[in-house]
């Protein structure tokens, strides 16, 4: 009989997810993380960066659409895209799907994670190749630091802020990405799950700096079945649009935008959050003020 | 043949330094399952198991007495004196002490040992309180030279050579120059001459090393006390050479006596010398001797690198070796990563309240117009990342008009009496603001850097109490007189 090949990603350190894998598709101690690719029974090829699952090809959708499409059909006009992280390409992948994106600008601090998606993740790194796409091998915060009102929509898709990606959950990052786009720009993040205690750490974190930097700034959430307690939570700080009183669903759904999870009444219902996350958020802003 | 010579010799100190007897001999301790009747009471950790919970069975478990395996820092024959050997081959000085009260105890030391009560001393005036409580101590009286300062970044420098000539020429019965190697922020004298000056006169050189323990582990920092020459140093390995804080070296060159240097230090010294501090530098040494060099280059490389970051954000000047004259400003640390914040309108002090506050961002110090970070081969470049964006992030929004910052010049003491003298002279308390033209009977600093703004014996003048006034209402942190809050100082009756 053949032996069981199970990969487990450690929820919390009393909590374990674990899929039964049938091959290793790639193994790379990067210069900045160690990266692994599985194929699962039930979720099909995996992303794993540290050990930590990023990205499975069975659900990757909800969160790449989650991650994209909410500010597209709020901005009425945008033009020029930042990403920050997501080197796998999934992100990129959703946004090509505008036609009036002019520019993408994708930055990654880990080279092999791009080499890599693109030779075994097809699913995401499928749009790396379009001619509005430039990606930069670079430390983010480093790379947002020298740009002034230059884009319009920021995108922060980074794994979990322990590791390469602790500073992009930082105030002075939130607050060079404000200096970065434009008055009416909108930055999207990565957000973290509020339900178990060390996610909901970096939950409040988070929030607790973009509110200083942004005067339009909640939360939205999304069912993400592989992640830590499925719940999870992206960031909308604007300094104009409103998620919701902005939300243009006739415009949006004119541009007939293939989406298999985003759609505008769920839109709508995102932002509806549940009250212990509500109070967890009003708890952080009025430690600021 | 003389190149294998020299090969062998080399093996032969390598596989020395591989050693850590101090280390292998307690390690051999706590495995040996001795039963002990001695103290400590917590006795491996047992007797007190909330702190044994908090710091680790491991770190109780080095928690001893001294013992015969062990050795005795006080009298060492055995591990602690080949301990203290291997440090002294590892640093290029005759003899070595580990010290276990911080680099003050090794400063303290160094001045006790050559200085007695009514004897001079020549020393800069920026020198740290340790040594100026030496002085306190020994009854030594103080010679200062005057470091001058740089006018643009208000730091104070190295002392000049023709100063140092001008005043061994004044002091000829002077016994010892004290020299800051380098300064805390980084700036090196020219040591090497004023070693040859100080020889020629017949004086000793000690030097504070407490900000230069790397000095001897990269050819491309500035020169160590010891290659230049010097008679003793006192070298914080617990800065910036990795060992535990409070633990220390210091460093002596014959014909310095090194019995009756190791007398002065169990004047003060603790009896009970913390075997966790001790076993620090044991391993600290070894991996300075191996991997030193390449510690360094990565610090050096950091600092250079956010040094040039800085520099691009504008506002900010992160000053480097582009400041070496030749004389005052001899060398630079360029490990050093000093940021001059008085051109976006905010004192150093102000910006370090930002960086901890507001960004989660903890410096070493931010004085009136600068503020240190420290770099080292333990940071990461995403740290060093943070630390750059913060710094732009606080100008974008803090940003103000330079007019109004205190511009502060260098602070000429008028010395009435000597520190010892005045620190235990009969003293009444008077408010700070009205101290001006009184004699101080103790001293005033912010900490760090802890360089006294005045010191006992000093005349407080009105340059002083300005000075004194500016840097509390900046929210630096005050110490040094009686009263907590500053408000009053003790000066002579």
């Amino acid at each position: 009989m053949q032996p069981e090949l199970w990969y487990t990603d450690e929820h919390t350190d009393t909590v374990r997810f674990s899929m039964k894998t049938t091959e290793q598709i790639a193994a790379k101690k990067s210069a900045v993380q160690q990266i692994d690719i599985l194929d699962t029974i039930a979720y099909g090829r995996v992303l794993i960066l540290d050990g930590e699952l990023m990205i499975t090809e069975k659900d990757e959708f909800i969160y790449h659409e989650m991650l994209s499409h909410v500010a597209m059909a709020v901005h009425p006009h945008v033009k020029n895209v930042l990403v920050i992280g997501g080197g796998d390409g999934g992100t990129v992948r959703e946004l090509v799907k505008y036609r009036s994106i002019e520019s993408i600008d994708l930055v990654e601090v880990d080279k092999d994670v791009v080499v890599l998606a693109r030779k075994f993740l097809p699913f995401v790194s499928s749009k790396l190749k379009d001619r509005r796409v430039s990606v930069w091998f670079e430390e983010g915060l480093r790379y947002v630091r020298g740009k002034k009102s230059e884009y319009d929509l920021i995108i922060v898709d980074s794994p979990d802020p322990y590791g390469p990606a602790e500073g992009l959950f930082t105030r002075e990052f939130y607050g060079t990405c404000y200096k970065a786009l434009r008055d009416d720009g909108i930055l999207i993040n990565q957000h973290e799950s509020p339900f178990y205690a060390a996610h909901q750490r970096s939950v409040r974190d988070a929030h607790r700096h973009i509110v200083v930097e942004f005067p339009v700034s909640t939360v939205y959430q999304a069912h993400i079945p592989s992640y830590p307690s499925g719940h999870w939570l992206f960031g909308f700080a604007s300094k104009k649009y409103h998620p919701i009183g902005n939300l243009d669903e006739a415009r949006w759904n004119k541009l007939r935008i293939p989406t298999r999870y985003y759609n505008t009444a769920l839109h709508r219902g995102a932002f509806a959050l549940p009250t212990y996350v509500q109070e967890i958020l009003k708890e952080e802003e009025v430690l600021r003020s | 043949m003389a190149r294998s010579v020299s090969a062998r010799a080399e093996d032969k100190v390598s596989a020395r330094q591989k050693r850590v007897p101090l280390a292998e001999a307690l390690d051999a301790q706590r495995i040996n399952r001795l039963a002990h009747f001695d103290v400590p009471a917590h006795k491996g950790g047992r007797g007190n198991p909330e702190l044994t919970e908090y710091l680790g069975e491991r770190a109780m478990a080095m928690d001893v007495n001294s013992m015969k395996p062990l050795d005795n820092l006080g009298h060492p024959v055995s591990v602690i004196r080949q301990a203290h050997e291997l440090t002294a081959e590892a640093f290029g000085s005759d003899d070595a002490f580990f010290m276990v009260n911080g680099t003050t105890s090794a400063v303290q030391a160094m001045i006790m040992s050559t200085v007695k009560s009514g004897d001079e001393i020549i020393l800069p005036r920026n020198v740290h309180r340790s040594a100026i409580n030496a002085l306190v101590v020994s009854g030594a009286v103080p010679v200062y030279i005057n470091p001058g300062i740089d006018r643009k970044l208000g730091i104070p420098l190295g002392m000049s050579v023709a100063d140092v000539r001008k005043a061994v020429a004044e002091h000829p019965s002077a016994k010892a120059i004290l020299v800051n190697n380098p300064t805390y922020y980084g700036i090196c004298s020219n040591i090497e001459e004023i070693v040859r000056i100080a020889h020629e006169a017949g004086m000793l050189v000690l030097a504070d090393e407490a900000h230069g323990t790397h000095f001897y582990f990269h050819e491309e920092l500035p020169v160590s006390a010891m290659a230049a020459g010097c008679d003793m140093s006192a070298a914080s390995i617990h800065k910036t050479g990795g060992s535990l804080t409070q633990s220390s070296v210091l460093l002596t060159r014959r014909p310095v006596n090194p019995d009756y240097v190791r007398q002065v230090i169990t004047l003060t010294q603790s009896t009970s010398a913390s075997y966790l501090l001790l076993s620090s530098l044991d391993i600290a040494r070894r991996n300075l001797f191996f991997r030193g060099r390449q510690m360094y280059q990565k610090t050096m490389d950091f600092a250079d690198y956010a040094r040039g970051e800085i520099n691009e954000l504008g506002g900010y000047h992160a000053f480097g070796p582009e400041l070496v004259n030749g004389d005052t400003v001899f060398a630079f640390d360029r490990t050093k990563l000093s940021v001059h914040t008085r051109d976006i309108g905010l004192a150093g002090i102000e910006v370090y309240d930002y960086l901890r506050d507001d960004y989660g961002i903890q410096i070493e110090f931010g004085d009136i117009g600068n503020l240190l970070a420290i770099i080292s081969c333990g940071d990461r470049m995403m740290d060093v990342e943070r630390l750059i964006s913060a710094l732009e992030e606080i100008k974008r929004l803090r940003e103000k008009s330079p007019i109004g910052l205190f511009d502060h010049e260098y602070i000429d003491p008028v010395i009435a009496m000597p520190p010892q003298e005045a620190f235990f002279a009969k003293k009444r308390r008077v408010a700070m603001k009205d101290s001006t033209g009184l004699i101080a009977g103790e001293f005033v600093m912010s900490y760090p850097p802890g360089i006294p703004i005045v010191a006992p014996g000093e005349r407080i003048t009105p340059d002083t109490l300005e000075h004194i006034l500016f840097a509390k209402e900046k929210g630096c942190f005050m110490t040094g007189t009686e009263d907590m809050s500053l408000d009053y100082i003790n000066v002579l009756a």
